[in-house]
């Protein structure tokens, strides 16, 4: 009997105390009752969800994939598909089947239907490209990528192209996060402990060896994929209820770097490592920001607002206003100037 | 058919600086499985390194107004120094890490390229004028073709004779082969580690200025982020050709130019803006085909 309970409790002692720690940061976050830190904690708990949800692939399988971000933008998209003003969509969404044009639909459904769209995607998708190893998986997962974004930004009828989407009911708060938080905590666990988790984990440190012992490396491989995406489209469907604004560049590079590095330097092939990377990094983020606003010493508040370069030059008020933010369109798609210059 | 000749130059040209950004990354990918994200920012910085400092919207010519002969050597070495600079600070202290977290570091380094030029020469968009008379076309024939194309083809081909012979004539160069075969018996046999790959990042830095040169007289624009799509096509483009090859590299490079010019050529007019979608779906298909690259090397393959 006392093997049972202790099996049990090896089960659950990581995903309980993770999900403790962080239900105690939101705890003390409330307690402030700061609208900026509740911003902060809420932008990072969506983060750390899909942290975790990337890490159930690229950790468990040792694939490193720059594509798990699409997800993000597959959920988030379906996400103000099925949440925008029927009004505002006729006018300028009219490439919409008929069930999303002329309807909207309460809190649950958005998210689930994002994150079913992401995961019948990553089927699709991961069905021949799971058959890849190394670095080709990589670049495989990384066209996927540029291909939603190239999509997204430019179907117009369905996606508004490159203008933003507005509008989209906001409601996420810390609690709301830190519940996706959790339950992809809880998923990874399930996940990494069952036979198909063991599976993965066997093929990542070995795969000759693993189809070896009858390890299906393929199907393993494509379950954490569809079970990844599933959780990322639920992270970007939250995301764009907490953002309320939608472009196809939020979901690009600048993001999956920062979620790439937050997994790395937390430590790719473990779950505690994710969510301490993500708050790590978060942290580095705020810190750094609050730097920017200047410093307080004795009284005297120091900053630099326009850099040691911009006082020397006297740029102005209007030096700071062309600085891209987090999300800004950094990559503007393709060296098509080089060939277009002369078409 | 004039039309298709004209695409197909198009084509050669921007597959060259395609071929050209592929070898800088390949180079460094052979010896180190360092997948350097940072190499469209020394492209940036070659760009940069041309005009004076400054945040003002005006472009001063620095080095920028030197004859060629001068300028091609100096744009080198300014490259050359930042690459030896980020191995020294970044990449020699990580050289037992593993493949991501080299490419997460080789990602921050790219980073703090783009945002130190950010703050020196402000975000706007700065337009240079370098060899404008590279501009005016030649005519073969009814095929007309502007001289930079030719000028970047010629390059190129000149450019990869004089790597093959330093890679199969010199000490350093048939170092730099032997450590990408294999790194471990390279050092066993003799090879100074961080001389060839100080050789190497020297090697990719200066690609890295010759592809920023021709770039910029081509565009005519400065950017502190304008080497990313170039990075990002050169990086695919060394994939497809076979990772680690730098034949394939070439191959890669022209691959993916020939694609991108051949698709916005051909492409109806309502797809056309889906160009990079079916760009890289197709590369996914290539890799499907062939998931070690056109031209495999043996180094990456497993050894039960």
């Amino acid at each position: 009997m006392t093997g049972r309970l202790r099996q049990w409790i090896d089960a659950i002692w990581l995903p309980a105390f993770l999900c403790a720690g962080l239900a105690i940061c939101v705890g003390i976050g409330q307690l402030v009752e700061s609208d900026s830190i509740s911003v902060m904690l809420t932008e990072m708990l969506i983060r750390l969800g899909v942290v975790v949800g990337i890490y159930i692939f690229i950790g468990n399988s040792g694939i490193m994939s720059f594509g798990q971000i699409g997800f993000m933008c597959i959920g988030a998209y379906a996400t103000a598909w099925a949440t925008l003003d029927p009004n505002w969509k006729q006018i300028m969404l009219q490439g919409l089947p008929y069930f999303l044009k002329d309807a909207t639909y309460p809190f649950p459904v958005p998210m689930l239907m994002g994150a079913t769209l992401a995961a019948a995607v990553a089927l699709v998708f991961g069905f021949p490209v799971m058959r890849l190893s190394g670095i080709a998986a990589s670049i495989a997962t990384f066209a996927f990528l540029v291909v939603i974004n190239s999509v997204y930004s430019n179907w117009d009828s369905v996606t508004a192209g490159t203008s933003s989407i507005v509008g989209i009911p906001t409601f996420i708060n810390p609690w709301g996060g830190l519940a996706f938080a959790c339950v992809s905590i809880v998923v990874a666990c399930v996940f990494q402990r069952s036979q198909i988790g063991l599976m993965l984990r066997a093929s990542r440190d070995d795969e000759i060896a693993a189809r070896a012992s009858a390890a299906a490396v393929e199907r393993v491989r494509l379950t954490a994929f569809v079970t990844s995406a599933f959780l990322i489209g639920a992270g970007g469907s939250l995301y764009a209820q907490f953002l309320g604004i939608l472009t196809a560049d939020t979901f690009f590079m600048g993001l999956t770097f920062i979620t790439l590095a937050m997994l790395v330097i937390g430590g790719i092939g473990s779950l505690t490592g994710a969510v301490v990377g993500t708050v790590a990094v978060t942290l580095i983020i705020e810190i750094l920001r609050g730097l920017e606003g200047g410093v307080v010493v004795a009284g005297a508040r120091l900053a630099l607002p326009a850099g040691v370069a911009g006082n020397r030059s006297r740029c102005g008020h209007g030096a700071y206003s062309d600085i891209p933010r987090p999300g800004a369109r950094w990559w503007r798609g393709g060296p098509s100037s080089v060939s277009l210059a002369r078409a | 058919m004039v039309a298709f000749i004209q695409n197909c130059v198009d084509a050669l040209s921007l597959g060259s600086l395609y071929a050209l950004a592929a070898l800088g990354i390949g180079l460094l990918f052979g010896m180190l499985r360092l997948i350097n994200f940072a190499h469209g920012d020394f492209i940036t910085i070659g760009a940069f390194g041309l005009i004076v400092p400054s945040r003002n919207d005006m472009a001063i010519m620095a080095i920028g107004s030197l004859p060629v002969v001068l300028l091609v050597p100096a744009a080198c070495a300014i490259v050359v120094i930042a690459a030896l600079l980020s191995d020294r600070l970044v990449f020699r202290p990580l050289r037992t890490a593993s493949a991501p977290t080299l490419m997460v570091a080789s990602f921050s380094v790219g980073y703090i390229i783009q945002n130190t030029i950010l703050v020196t020469y402000g975000a706007r968009p700065k337009t240079i004028d370098l060899w404008s008379s590279l501009g005016e076309q030649l005519h073969f024939g009814a095929v007309r073709v502007p001289r930079l194309e030719v000028v970047t083809i010629g390059v190129t081909l000149v450019l990869l004779a004089a790597l093959t012979a330093f890679l199969k004539r010199t000490r350093y160069g048939v170092q730099i082969r032997a450590a990408a075969e294999d790194f471990l018996m390279a050092r066993y046999l003799g090879v100074r580690a961080n001389l060839a790959i100080g050789v190497a990042f020297a090697l990719s830095g200066i690609l890295a200025a010759v592809v920023s040169l021709l770039f910029v007289s081509e565009t005519g624009t400065l950017t502190n982020v304008m080497g990313v799509p170039l990075m990002l096509y050169a990086f695919i483009a060394t994939v497809v050709g076979g990772m680690g090859s730098l034949v394939g590299a070439v191959v890669g490079g022209y691959t993916v130019g020939f694609l991108a010019v051949m698709l916005q050529a051909y492409l109806p007019d309502g797809l056309r803006s889906f160009r990079d979608a079916f760009v890289f779906a197709t590369i996914v298909f290539v890799l499907l085909l062939r998931p070690a690259g056109i031209i495999p090397t043996k180094a990456l393959v497993q050894r039960v």
